[in-house]
């Protein structure tokens, strides 16, 4: 075998913070036939039929569970969507309570997006069921890291050595933090730019550069990831205007011009075009924006195959009866 | 030292006249078609279909032979049990589909026959082919399912703490067949 | 009532530099002989102290006993019976109830409620502003004379410097401190745990050490103005050590206090015990739990108070932003500070009566604090070094929230006296 066999994820996703470089690459490696699955006339494997999965979002976002939903669907999985508004928990229904109630309906999966940092953990820690983190507050948002991995893999081949930049508002994102993780496991280099306000404190100990400037982070990079400039970080009082933003973090045609090479533009989306990303980068031919959206199904298909599993424990004993 | 726990039961020789004869048995059983799909199973089925459509290539080139290869690790009955591949192979068919046509599954050993049952399940989510024949070089027997080989090259009952592999020089550097374990004696 | 005569013990009252084995007897309520070989008068009851520390009563001048509101977490008569437990004669009852203490009918319910729960004494406060708002002072003269023994909002801060300011000044009738938490809110934005590598990485909102040491500074520049006392609660930044210290040394009166959490715990706290490492202000860094121990020894910090925060177990049960903050610690304080403190060689035995006893009542105007004939006979009785597990199912308290369960502790009380009667005692083999 090319790859290790081994348990390769555990029970749960929680993190990348928190995965070994042998399973991220193990992720990737798994994700990419089932890029092709998306390709086919009948776009559905059986893999796994009869798990039930139910998509727990307590915060909006249409575009993650939609992709979700693809890969579980695509996967023969049974799926139940849950959000915050019309359930229990715009009653007042605590986390710990909603995790009862799914256990007791005896699902095989959750994957959760909250507000709250560290509540996947809280809720995987308390249920037997596989938990995946589709994004818990500001901490890890582990598949949009994942998927931004594999499409950068997909454009150079490779990880390790790149310099990649990511941009904005790292302080409030959970995917510049999963980003940062899977990054440096697999041997990049990995900076961070944007305005101090918009930096966590003692992002460097973290293991990144950082860039005051830019044009610097440009001049830097291989590849810039540019997060999104959530707007209600001006009434927080972070940014002045997003005209400001625009002008001095904004990528811009010019700036990237300027560098006089390629440099490959991902997104994570949804873009604000004409504050931190210049439309005329996003649908330029460095940028890789779609190619993201549409990794982000495989990879989510591979979390979820590789976790729905049985104990690799068991898989030597079991060989002899199997098929081959 | 020989290694007493593996036994050759085919030659890189025996081999080749086997599958030279089963690729006359193709064209035999294909007869009035225009054109035939052989699709190999992961991995070492794929070698095995792609020196089959040569051979019958080369014998009947106005035959027309395509081929494909089908990964079966998405469509197996025993995941829970195994536990997941990380590295799942590519499926690829022949552009212009297996709709209508006469498709041949090729795989190295016919078991239990769990394999064939998911590359049918597989093969029914790309298409619907004319006819599907299953094509293996050995029938070791054991089966657990209802399926029968249409082309076999050999048949090499093995007892059921024995493994039969099949090697192939892509994969293993030569050609042959060995008994791995158990006593064919 | 029964005399009590503690036979053996090493007496240890830095009030009188006393520190020698000696023989205390207890009648009427009060101290009435330290000596050699006491006799034992007719009747009364014989206590073997030898190899056990007898000390003035020790005060915590800092819990929350959630009465009225949060019956569920803690009651007066549970909270004063786990201080009991803890080897603690009083407490010192903060007012961020619900509603808050800020008049002098609810601050005599706490007094009587406290008479009436036969454990620790029970002081009350009053909130220096009507509702712990912040903008108006509430009537202190009148909880003072209902038995407000300090004024504070503790659990928010007076973020308006005028409004402080005048709290200071209005105090100085009663001769009673205000007691602070420190906190810019603008500062803290609704942080969750310190800021810094731990905080960005698990991505929660920090609270800058700059939070507490502005709102110190600014204090203590009114506290200099005004001449009133200030006491400042939980410091738990070395900035806020070194601020304190300075203001000591021109002469400003103040008192101060570190909580055992504050120098037993980091920030990486938080990572290992979850919600139970959550408090307000947050652990800290390395440098600032060192600093808080080093004020500690040299007296900056003159006070250990426990901070003792009840909450109930579900409440705790939650994501860490969405947790409440506090901790329990009335039953673990002394074990904590006997090993994190004397066990280290940080400050000796005497030392430690001082900031857990004498300083308290002194901070506080309260009565205790000392074993001078004649003062109340309210003392404590500990172990020095008996290694025992903290286990929080056997805590008197209604509520079980700490990170130091399991911890292996050296030093525990064996028995807690107030007013010359048995209000705890160990369970002895």
């Amino acid at each position: 075998m090319a790859h290790p066999a081994g348990p390769y994820l555990g029970k749960d996703l929680l993190g990348l913070e928190e995965l070994s470089a042998e399973q991220i690459t193990a992720i990737l490696d798994t994700a990419e036939p089932f890029k092709e699955i998306s390709e086919r006339p009948i776009k559905k494997v059986p893999v796994l039929r009869g798990k039930t999965i139910v998509n727990a979002f307590f915060e909006n976002s249409t575009r993650t569970r939609i992709s979700f939903e693809f890969a579980e669907k695509r996967l023969s999985a049974d799926t139940v969507n849950f959000s915050a508004s019309g359930s229990s928990v715009s009653k007042g229904e605590t986390l710990v309570d909603t995790a009862k109630n799914l256990e007791a309906m005896r699902i095989d999966m959750v994957v959760i997006r909250h507000g709250a940092s560290g509540s996947a953990r809280f809720l995987a820690e308390r249920i037997d069921s596989n938990v995946v983190n589709a994004g818990d507050g500001r901490h890890e948002h582990p598949t949009q890291g994942l998927l931004d991995l594999l499409t950068i893999r997909d454009h150079f081949r490779r990880i390790a050595g790149l310099k990649v930049c990511i941009t904005g508002d790292i302080l409030h994102s959970r995917v510049a933090r999963s980003n940062l993780w899977g990054l440096r496991k697999l041997g990049a280099e990995v900076a961070v730019c944007g305005p101090r306000t918009l930096l966590p404190r003692d992002v460097e100990e973290m293991g990144v550069t950082v860039f005051r400037r830019i044009e610097d982070a440009i001049e830097w990079a291989d590849v810039l990831n540019v997060l999104r400039l959530q707007l209600e970080r001006m009434q927080g009082g972070f940014v002045p205007s997003l005209r400001e933003y625009n002008r001095v973090f904004g990528v811009t045609r010019a700036r990237l011009d300027r560098a006089g090479r390629d440099i490959l533009i991902l997104h994570p989306g949804p873009m604000n075009r004409g504050v931190e990303i210049d439309s005329d980068v996003a649908d330029g031919p460095h940028s890789v924006i779609l190619q993201q959206v549409t990794n982000g199904v495989a990879i989510r298909m591979a979390v979820l195959y590789l976790l729905a599993g049985g104990a690799p424990e068991r898989a030597e004993a079991a060989k002899t009866g199997g098929g081959e | 030292m020989a290694d007493p726990q593996r036994k050759t039961m085919m030659t890189a020789a025996t081999v080749e006249q086997t599958l030279a004869r089963m690729a006359g048995e193709i064209v035999e059983q294909a007869a009035g078609a225009e054109s035939l799909v052989l699709v190999g199973i992961h991995r070492r089925g794929v070698h095995l279909a792609t020196w089959l459509a040569g051979s019958i290539q080369g014998s009947h080139p106005d035959l027309g032979i395509a081929t494909g290869t089908l990964d079966i690790t998405l469509y197996r009955d025993d995941l829970m049990t195994v536990g997941p591949r990380p590295v799942v192979g590519p499926t690829r068919l022949p552009t212009g589909g297996i709709d209508g046509r006469l498709v041949v599954i090729v795989d190295d050993v016919l078991y239990t026959g769990r394999t064939v049952r998911a590359a049918l399940d597989e093969l029914a989510d790309f298409g619907r082919p004319r006819r599907t024949l299953l094509c293996v070089l050995v029938d070791r027997g054991g089966r657990e399912l209802p399926i029968q080989p249409d082309i076999v090259g050999e048949m090499i009952p093995a007892p059921p703490g024995g493994r039969v592999e099949v090697l192939v020089p892509e994969i293993d550097g030569n050609l042959g067949v060995v008994l791995v374990g158990g006593s064919a004696d | 009532m029964r005399p009590v005569l503690i036979r053996g013990g090493r007496v240890i009252d830095p009030s009188q530099r006393m520190d020698a084995t000696l023989d205390l007897l207890l009648h009427g309520g009060a101290v009435v002989e330290i000596g050699e070989r006491l006799d034992a008068p007719e009747g009364a009851e014989v206590f073997d102290a030898a190899g056990l520390v007898v000390c003035p009563g020790l005060i915590d001048v800092h819990v929350h006993l959630r009465e009225p509101g949060g019956e569920h977490k803690e009651t007066i008569a549970s909270g004063a019976r786990a201080a009991a437990a803890g080897g603690f004669t009083a407490v010192v009852a903060m007012p961020n109830t619900s509603p808050p203490i800020d008049n002098p009918a609810s601050v005599g319910f706490v007094r009587s409620e406290g008479m009436r729960a036969g454990g620790a004494r029970v002081y009350p406060t009053g909130a220096i502003t009507v509702g712990q708002k912040g903008e108006q002072l509430a009537e202190i003269g009148e909880m003072f004379a209902a038995g407000a023994v300090a004024v504070t909002d503790d659990g928010r801060p007076v973020m308006n410097a005028g409004v402080m300011r005048l709290a200071l000044e209005y105090v100085q009738t009663f001769d009673i401190p205000v007691a602070v938490h420190e906190e810019d809110l603008a500062l803290s934005r609704g942080g969750s745990m310190n800021e810094g590598v731990i905080a960005s990485r698990l991505g929660l909102t920090g609270i800058p050490n700059a939070a507490e040491d502005v709102m110190i500074a600014r204090d203590l520049m009114l506290a200099e103005l005004t001449g009133g006392r200030l006491h400042v609660q939980h410091v738990s930044t070395r900035g806020g050590v070194e601020l304190i210290r300075a203001a000591k040394a021109r002469g400003i009166r103040v008192s101060a206090e570190a909580t055992p959490h504050h120098f037993a715990l980091t920030d990486q706290a938080v990572e290992r015990y979850g919600t139970q490492a959550k408090m307000n202000p947050p652990l800290r860094s390395e440098a600032d739990r060192a600093a808080v121990v080093e004020g500690v020894r040299d007296g900056t910090l003159d006070v250990i108070a426990t901070d003792h925060a009840p909450h109930h177990y579900d409440e705790k049960e939650q994501a860490f932003e969405d947790a409440p903050n506090g901790i329990i610690g009335l039953e673990t304080a002394l074990g904590l500070a006997l090993t994190e403190l004397v066990g280290r060689g940080v400050i000796d035995l005497p030392t430690l009566v001082e900031r857990m006893s004498c300083a308290p009542a002194r901070a506080l105007s309260l009565p205790g604090g000392t074993l001078r004939l004649g003062s109340p006979a309210d003392v404590t009785v500990f172990h020095p070094d008996e290694e025992w597990t903290v286990d929080p199912a056997k805590s008197l308290s209604l509520s079980r929230n700490t990170p130091f369960r399991g911890w292996k502790l050296r030093g525990r009380p064996v028995r807690t006296l107030v007013e010359g009667r048995t209000v705890w005692a160990a369970e002895r083999p």
